[in-house]
């Protein structure tokens, strides 16, 4: 019996280590967000479709909202486009943009060939903003709650199937209101 | 000199000279106090850039390696200390963006794994070796008794 232990063991335990690996391994490339669970960072940015004025997280507070990071140089970000707009469409939640690093005029262009989803657009022409929220490649879009706390990330195109399985079941009953 | 060989030798000349230029031409400009730029040139080299994964944010061209510089030189001139720099960007990015990680419970069976794994095989070696030993010692004839004589 002794004799078996030491064998049989490394192997269980070996076992237990690559199949920690194998789970894992279709979200190699994602990182999961220190910032899930923390409270969403502040900005103050300009208004991407009204010059002049100020897009503030502090608007949004007391309110769950989606914040989206685009930029019109990013082309999973055209994919996810039309998705974005039945969200909006569907009314169960506003959606804030961040327009990352971007040139402004192309920017309000894209919204108005495509559809403009968002209820506000922030221009993050530096990038600071961007890197508050922890983004390293757009599209990135975040579900922050009523008490200004990021619930979930989600890295890549937003997707019909992945509204329906990651951030609806996460929402309120009547987020929007 | 033949063709072939100068044809070599402009390569190399080519290749020595990306390289060369690639070392420091990556920022603008350089921070007003030489040990301040040592420092900033030793922090670069130490995270990672998200987008590339496997290059520092020293060697990244990526526009987001780009404004982490910016951020890390600007913390720098405001006086935060390696540390505070550090931290303010694994908050943002997470633990990953350190290519040196640091020391915690749950990466801890990775540091430490290697040197317990060392140790047990030490542990079974002895054991075996000793096992041996003692098998030898309680033979009633010894080896050398066994083996023919010429």
């Amino acid at each position: 019996m002794n004799r078996y232990f030491v064998p049989l063991g490394s192997f269980v335990l070996l076992a237990i280590v690559l199949a920690i690996g194998i789970r894992h391994s279709p979200d190699k490339g994602l990182i999961q967000s220190p910032l899930i669970g923390k409270p969403a960072p502040s900005f103050a940015l300009p208004d991407l479709t009204a010059p002049g004025r100020e897009v503030q997280a502090s608007q949004f507070s007391g309110r769950w909202y989606v914040f989206n990071v685009w930029g019109t140089w990013c082309a999973e970000c055209r994919a996810e486009h039309p998705a974005l707009v039945a969200i909006a469409k569907s009314g169960v939640i506003p959606l804030v943009g961040l327009d990352w690093k971007d040139d402004d005029g192309d920017a309000r262009r894209w919204l108005s060939e495509l559809g403009d989803p968002y209820v506000e657009v922030a221009a993050d022409r530096d990038g600071r903003a961007a890197i508050d929220w922890g983004v390293y490649g757009a599209p990135e879009t975040f579900l922050v709650n009523d008490r200004g706390v990021i619930v979930h990330k989600q890295i890549g195109a937003m997707t019909a199937e992945i509204w329906q399985r990651d951030f609806l079941p996460l929402l309120p009953r009547r987020a929007g209101s | 000199m033949n063709p072939r060989r100068g044809l070599s030798l402009l390569l190399a000349v080519l290749c020595g000279l990306v390289v060369g230029s690639g070392a420091r031409a990556i920022d603008p400009a350089e921070l007003p106090d030489p040990t301040m730029q040592a420092r900033y040139e030793e922090l670069i080299h130490e995270f990672r850039c998200m987008q590339c994964q496997n290059e520092a944010l020293a060697d990244s061209p990526v526009s987001l390696a780009g404004d982490l510089r910016r951020e890390i030189r600007e913390l720098l001139l405001a006086g935060k200390s390696d540390a505070q720099i550090r931290d303010f960007l694994v908050a943002r990015y997470g633990e990953f963006i350190l290519f040196r990680p640091r020391f915690s419970l749950r990466n801890a069976w990775l540091w430490l794994g290697p040197g317990l794994l060392l140790a047990f095989g030490a542990w079974v070696g002895w054991r075996v070796l000793r096992e041996r030993e003692s098998l030898l010692a309680s033979d009633p004839d010894s080896l050398e008794d066994e083996v023919p004589r010429p």
